[in-house]
């Protein structure tokens, strides 16, 4: 199990969580109209092979939508923060 | 039948005695046997056949790297095959048998496979087998797949129970040999919550066998049992490492107990983990080394002193490695005669000195080549300084060093090292909390064991965060001598001489696979199937490695080791699956009405996790007969529906508007207070995410309803929204599914049952006209009324709160009796939305936009709404793009059925068609077989071919508007 | 290289097996090759032997970083079928399963194509529908498919779980009978032996680093063991295809998932068919050792790391028993974890690239072994001749801009949902 500490929760095993896949992804505005801008959101990824900002939700927890740094190689989470602060 | 027992001695307790039996036999052990030590103490030498050339096989080892002596235990559904007989802690009335014979254990047809050995060498079957025919390879497997497998599986279910825990431990003790022990004394008190596992009933590993030992060991049990902060788990083993420092334990039962369940699973989590696994012996490579009565040294040692059992009284001991000494010393103590050929050219002279004493003849610099004798060994060659010479024996012993057992310590990926001086590879550098003491490491002695484990005990519960004084270890008090391992020579071009046992896998076998070219270690397992056995190559692997490194001239770190995967040991799979079996493999969602339909004479549907009535006995006697029973029933009179699976979402804040009008693709920011609206969500990339209504219960707060099937989804991503793409909206999304129950009242007398039911309420058209709400109390709990209609009738659903839902769904069929109102199911529910063509999941299958679906027109003039975008990409536009159609079947005494590929009449009946039939039903209205369909937009025809190949069935349909009823919709209003 | 035969094995025997010899040449690096084929797997190898084999061309490498076969090829579950639904994927995966029925001898190497039938559970009406769907067009397209109903599951796997205790009881099920099993690591031995017969280097333990650019052109890698130059370079790394893309400046919608699978211990024959469970993620079939091979869902994280995580391990253990409630006591010997090339659509590229030279095979998903002879095939014509072949038509990386994604599942642009 991958342990994360969620800053809500504390430390919890990862299938408490819902995945939803790279956060460093730029999320156009909802009336953006750009084709690429949109394109690359929804289907461009980075895609390392190291740290890794990805977004996963507590669904049975505190459901916050989480933004957790972790290593793709290793699996070594190095952070863990709401992902409502990341954005602000 | 020969009594190896010792009169006295040894661990076991010979005030219980155990019957058993082994192939039919009644045998006598006693408690604290396990199955191996019970057999040798009577004398039973041979108990399996080799999985490729089905020689005799005898019992190796006393642990868990046992890869000859595989019983199956039990019979039935409790058949257990392929245990290792030297795991099985005896218990009466076990009943064994051996496997992967026939006609008997004493003479097996398939042996004559041994005479074929050149012929069936390394990857024989990839250059064969070929042909006459493509379909050559099928006869040959037929016959080689019944010849391969050990022991036969259960056909029957499993009976027995399973558990499954989650745990929770500051410092984790793996093994509790003597590095064991004193780890977690250490830990302990230092103040960290302990927990020690071990894999055999009885705790004390290779002190077990060590008759010097057992003041110590039964001072430290002492001392362990009554620390408070410690728990022990026997008869477990620790078999895989996970990520999160999680380990997956498996236990045994007590045979001797009544337990609940067989085994348990435990999932735990620790801070630190100390690795005291040990390490077992290697066995040595000559010739018929796996001739019954050849056995590790270090298992002969067990069995003398921990079971008291003598398994042979003339014996030869090949050795590279000073442990032989002391199992040599032990066997002439108790009588036996007893020859050392040491491969080693300088020996202790202090040990030389003893063997003189004990009558221990040792020979240095000589080595065993070959075993003789059918059955069970008779003699051994050996080849010394002064030559070659023979001696007569009844039991061989191996000492060719030691492989630690590291590898849980690799499970999460850290590669072993090579250790030169002891000829081995222990753990790699290990994160941190992760410490390894013992054997494991290379120790040779108890004493340095004790030494490592008291400091990794201690380190882990530091880096867990307890730094209590911790006393002193206690020093075991005897002498051993911890000389290095001498390289074990390898008898390359003697025939089998075998380096896996289980896999048949010899020398000649390793030599072949380089000779070929498969010289990286990973080729060389799968090539020669060496390490792939039920013992995972425990006693193999050091030494296949060795031969490899031999045959390619390089150095052992280089020729490197196979990666490590879990399970350590093999486990059961219904010890993971726990109780998640049967009717508990996933939970069940009841609706509040669930026992009501179910008493009612309602047949049940899984849906998803859902329990929905499917249809009601009442209507017909079979679901064909039902379901249009009661569409006809709906549309004459009136229909009550349990629609409490829906996903239903509290959306409140002031901008709950705007939030609506971008989650939807249709607007929402016009929607009046007291009003619903049927939506559409899209997703990102402009396919149809799902579809329900949303009513505005007040200025700030809505009501959404999603399908059953993405409540989960459709809430996440609202959360989503929320919290990552908009945080500046002032909303909040809470999910209610659960907090209300719903049902829907549908047919033209849908307002008299309504009016009946609720008098305090005016449900007349003009205070509740359609996609009007208006709000009430039932026995205390808020109602909510909205008149919606799925099933194209005038029609209301119902919400009242979870624990009211029973009591208004009877109120309602009370008070609505005069109406006749009486409930229906999702099949009758499907029927009634296709004849007003409203889409569902067969259509909203995840590759549909809203075009397709044929609801361009809501977002025609709107911009800024999930999906809008990519929505607009040229395949969505593209005139061959499938759009939701009505079909009629034109064809009297025939249907159309969901999954039927469209052609045009003309077309030649191949490849994908023009479209599908999506949805169908028979229509007591139109009185013919209907459906919708995805159809190419650029198709002309008002006519197709429904084909459905899976029945030779070809249909002419008529393509037609999907509203097949009531296209006004002059039903439900009014 | 000697060819194999019943004969041959016969005369080696005799001598002892003194004299077998390579199956494929330890091959050093040449200063440059017509074709580079960067990934010695199985759809690497397959597309080095086709490049000789259909094309003539055989001044060609295969660049492997570590062992050939190494990667998923030797890590799957060995289960081969063609019964896709979409237009483009139903044609590519059944030129595949046509290639497989004749690979044996094509290589002279037994790869052990046992066509011994996969049957996928239904568990509701509509998925009796979806099958009949899915069955209909197979039929249509050539591709041999039947619909069973419960008794007829029943007859075929008696082992499945028909009881009143059943969480989602079995309504019927679909049958491709062609579908089946090989043996893994013989399509890559197989392939890597027909192509170095034919002049192919196969290089070992030799990483890229880098590639070799001139002007805005890719003409060569740069690897552990030196420069290589060549006219054409293809990727066939699934898995770790964004990690190489990059070198290239290409970014790709692919992520990289973690998959398991997991063996029994060897029984007697119990699992005669591929079985696939329709009301979750779990897939069986029994390998020639005796062994049960199992796997389920994708642990559900971007990963690189070669290894599953224990909730997987219990969902997995948790459908096998509620299938086969024979199979509680049979023991688990092992489990391990391959790195999938996830894409958005659960589909393949195969596919010209922005960067001239350079060409891509990945995203194959969960389903790339099936795929790995067809898969071959088609990239070899690539590399050949600059065109995307016919049947390929639908694996280009335009797709995602166009919207003519091939989602066979509708899960939607989710990698870790396909």
């Amino acid at each position: 199990m991958l342990r994360i500490h969620c800053p809500c929760c504390g430390p919890r095993d990862h299938d408490e969580f819902r995945y939803a896949g790279d956060a460093s992804v730029v999320r156009p505005a909802h009336d953006d109209p750009d084709f690429e801008a949109w394109y690359r959101y929804v289907y461009v990824r980075a895609n390392p092979k190291g740290l890794h900002r990805e977004y996963w939700q507590h669904v049975h927890g505190c459901r916050q939508w989480l933004v957790v740094e972790r290593d793709t190689a290793t699996h070594t989470i190095h952070s863990v923060h709401f992902a409502g602060q990341q954005a602000s | 039948m020969t009594d190896n027992r010792l009169p006295s001695g040894g661990r076991i307790d010979r005030s219980l005695p155990v019957d058993f039996r082994f192939d039919g036999r009644s045998y006598a052990g006693f408690k604290g046997d396990t199955l191996a030590s019970a057999l040798l103490a009577n004398g039973v030498t041979l108990v399996g056949r080799s999985f490729k050339y089905h020689r005799p096989r005898g019992i190796i080892s006393a642990g868990i790297e046992e890869p000859n002596a595989l019983v199956t235990l039990g019979a039935g559904g409790r058949r257990e095959p392929n245990v290792p007989a030297t795991m099985v802690e005896l218990s009466p009335g076990l009943t064994a048998e051996s496997q992967n014979r026939w006609p008997s254990l004493g003479f097996d047809l398939q042996g004559i496979n041994g005479l074929f050995a050149p012929l069936l060498a390394s990857g024989f079957y990839y250059k064969t087998f070929m042909g006459p025919g493509r379909r050559a390879w099928m006869v040959y497997e037929h016959f080689i797949r019944k010849a391969a497998g050990l022991g036969m599986a259960a056909m029957e279910a499993d009976p027995d129970r399973y558990e499954t825990r989650h745990d929770f431990a500051d410092v984790v003790v793996v093994g509790a040999g003597p590095a064991g022990l004193a780890a977690a004394r250490a830990a302990a008190q230092a103040g960290a919550r302990v927990l020690l596992v071990e894999q055999d009933f009885e705790l004390g590993g290779q002190m077990l066998a060590e008759p010097r030992g057992q003041d110590w060991l039964a001072g430290m049990l002492a001392e362990l049992g009554s620390m408070p902060g410690l728990r022990l788990m026997r008869r477990t083993t620790a078999f895989g490492l996970y990520d999160g420092n999680t380990l997956g334990l498996l236990s045994h039962a007590d045979p001797g107990a009544k337990a609940a369940a067989r085994q348990v699973f435990t999932l735990l989590r620790a801070g630190g983990i100390v690795f005291a696994t040990g390490a077992v012996e290697r066995p040595m490579v000559f010739s018929n080394n796996d001739r019954p009565g050849v056995m590790l040294a270090s298992a002969i040692r067990t069995y003398l002193n921990r079971f008291a059992v003598l398994p042979g009284r003339k014996v030869v001991i090949g050795a590279a490695a000073d442990s032989a000494y002391r199992t040599a010393f032990d066997l002439a103590a108790n009588g036996a005669e007893v020859v050392l050929a040491d491969s080693r050219a300088e020996i202790d002279p202090q040990l030389l000195g003893q063997a003189v004493r004990s009558g221990v003849e040792v020979h240095a610099g000589t080595l065993i080549v070959k075993a003789t004798g059918a059955r069970g060994v008779r003699a051994v060659e050996l080849e010394g300084r002064s030559g070659p010479f023979r001696r007569q024996c009844d039991l061989v012993g191996m000492a060719g060093g030691w492989t630690p057992v590291l590898h849980l310590t690799s499970h999460l990926g850290v590669k072993p090292q090579y250790r030169q001086d002891i000829d081995a590879f222990i753990p790699g550098g290990l994160p941190t909390g992760q410490f390894a003491a013992g054997a494991v490491t290379g120790a040779a002695t108890a004493a340095e064991a004790v030494r490592q484990g008291h400091r990794a005990g201690s380190a882990a519960a530091a880096a867990a965060g307890y730094d209590r004084k911790v006393d002193a270890a206690v020093l075991p008090a005897f002498e051993e001598s911890g000389l290095p391992h001498a390289v074990q020579a390898l008898p390359f071009g003697r025939k089998k001489a075998f380096v896996d046992f289980q896999m048949d896998v010899s020398l000649d076998d390793i030599a072949l696979a380089q000779r070929e070219g498969y010289e990286s270690v990973e080729h060389l397992k799968r090539y020669t199937t060496l390490g792939m056995g039920t013992d995972q190559g425990k006693t193999s692997n050091v030494n296949a490695v060795r031969a490899m490194a031999a045959l390619r001239g390089t150095p052992m770190e280089a020729a490197g080791t196979t990666t490590f995967r879990p399970p350590y040991a093999p486990v059961a799979v219904g010890a993971i699956a726990g109780r998640a079996k049967g009717h508990h493999f996933r939970p069940f969602r009841r609706t509040p009405m669930h026992d009501w339909h179910v008493a009612n004479g309602a047949d049940m549907l899984e849906v998803g996790l859902w329990m929905r009535p499917w249809y009601f006995r009442s209507f017909g006697a079979d679901v064909d007969e039902a379901y249009v029973a009661e569409m006809r029933h709906v549309r004459s009179a009136a229909g009550l529906m349990d629609i409490s699976t829906l996903g239903k979402i509290a959306v409140e804040g002031p901008d709950a508007a705007t939030f609506l009008d971008r989650v939807y693709a249709n607007g929402f920011a016009s929607l009046k207070v007291g009003r619903a609206r049927y939506g559409v969500m899209l997703r990102d990339d402009g396919i149809v995410l799902d579809d329900g209504t949303t009513t505005r219960i007040a200025e700030n707060s809505y009501f959404m309803t999603t399908s059953t099937a993405k409540a989960a989804d459709v809430m996440s991503w609202l959360e989503f929204l929320l919290d990552v793409a908009w945080p500046e909206l002032r909303v909040s999304v809470t999910s209610v599914t659960d907090e209300w129950a719903g049902m829907s009242v549908a047919g033209p007398k849908s307002r008299a049952v309504l009016a009946a039911a609720f008098p305090a309420i005016d449900v007349s058209n003009e205070a509740l006209p359609h996609m009007g709400l208006v709000e009430g109390t039932f026995r205390g709990s808020r109602l909510r009324i909205v008149r919606l209609s799925y099933s194209g009738e005038r029609a209301y659903e119902i919400y009242v709160g979870a624990s009211q839902g029973l009591a208004a769904w009877e109120h309602l069929l009370a008070m609505g009796k005069d109406s006749d109102l009486r409930p229906y199911g999702v099949e009758a529910l499907g029927a009634l939305r296709i004849e007003k063509g409203h889409v569902a999941g067969p259509e909203i299958d995840g590759r549909t936009t809203l075009a397709d679906l044929g609801m361009a027109r809501m977002v025609a003039k709107r911009s800024g709404y999930i999906g809008a975008v990519l929505g607009q990409r040229p395949a969505f536009l593209a005139p061959d793009r499938q759009r939701v159609v009505g079909l009629e079947c034109a064809e009297s005494g025939k249907r159309l059925r969901g999954g039927a590929i469209l052609f045009a009449p003309d077309e030649a009946w191949q490849g994908h068609g023009r479209g599908r039939v999506t949805s169908t039903t028979f229509s007591p209205d139109i009185g013919k077989s209907i459906g919708l369909g995805l159809l190419a937009a650029d198709f002309a025809g008002d006519e197709v071919v429904a084909v459905y190949p899976m029945k030779n069935e070809v249909v002419r349909a008529r393509v037609v508007s999907p509203v097949f009823l009531d296209p006004m919709g002059e039903r439900m209003h009014g | 290289m000697g060819s194999f035969s019943a004969f041959s094995l016969l005369r080696h025997a005799i001598g002892g097996n003194r004299h077998w010899q390579r199956h494929w040449r330890a091959a050093s690096p040449k200063p440059s090759y017509d074709v580079i084929v960067v990934g010695g797997g199985g759809h690497g190898l397959a597309t080095a032997f086709y490049l000789a084999e259909n094309h003539g061309i055989r001044n060609v490498a295969v660049i492997e970083k570590g062992y050939i076969g190494g990667g998923n090829v030797g890590r799957n579950t060995t289960v081969i079928r063609s019964n896709y639904l979409l237009d483009g994927n139903t044609q590519f995966y059944e030129f595949s399963m046509k290639l497989w029925e004749g690979l044996s001898a094509a290589l002279n190497f037994n790869v052990m194509f046992s066509q011994r039938g996969q049957i996928v559970t239904a568990h509701s009406a509509d998925q009796m529908d979806a099958f009949s769907h899915r069955a209909n067009i197979m039929r249509l397209n050539g591709i041999d498919a039947e619909i069973l109903g419960r008794d007829e599951v029943r007859r075929l796997v008696p082992y499945l779980d028909f009881s009143d205790t059943a969480r989602f009881p079995i309504h019927g099920a679909i049958l491709q009978g062609r579908a089946g099993t090989a043996r893994h690591d013989a399509v890559a031995w197989g392939y890597a032996r027909a192509a170095s017969g034919h002049g192919v280097d196969i290089i070992e333990n030799c990483e890229v680093i880098d590639f070799l650019r001139k002007g805005d052109r890719i003409v060569g890698v740069e690897t552990t063991r030196g420069r290589i130059g060549a006219e054409r370079v293809g990727l066939a790394v699934a898995g770790h295809t964004s990690v190489l893309s990059r070198k290239a400046g290409l970014e790709l919608p692919i992520e990289s998932h973690v998959l398991q699978a997991f063996v029994t211990e060897p029984v007697k024959p119990l699992v005669d068919h591929v079985v696939a469970y329709g009301a979750d993620h779990f897939y069986v079939s029994q390998s020639d050792k005796g062994g049960l091979v199992f796997g389920g869902n994708l642990d559900g994280y971007n990963s690189y790391a070669q290894r599953g995580n224990a909730g997987v391990l219990q969902e997995v253990c948790e459908a096998a028993v509620a299938l086969m409630p024979n199979i509680s006591r049979l023991r688990l010997l092992r489990h391990w974890g391959g790195i999938m090339d996830m894409t958005p659509d659960a589909s393949p590229i195969i596919s010209l690239t922005p960067v001239p030279g350079l060409y891509l095979n990945g995203g194959w998903c969960y389903g790339g072994f099936k795929a790995t002879p067809a898969s071959g095939w088609c990239f070899a014509h690539m590399l050949a001749t600059g065109e995307v072949h016919p049947l390929t038509r639908g694996y280009g990386l335009d797709r995602f801009r166009t919207g003519h994604t091939l989602d066979e599942a509708g899960a939607g642009p989710f990698a870790w949902l396909q």
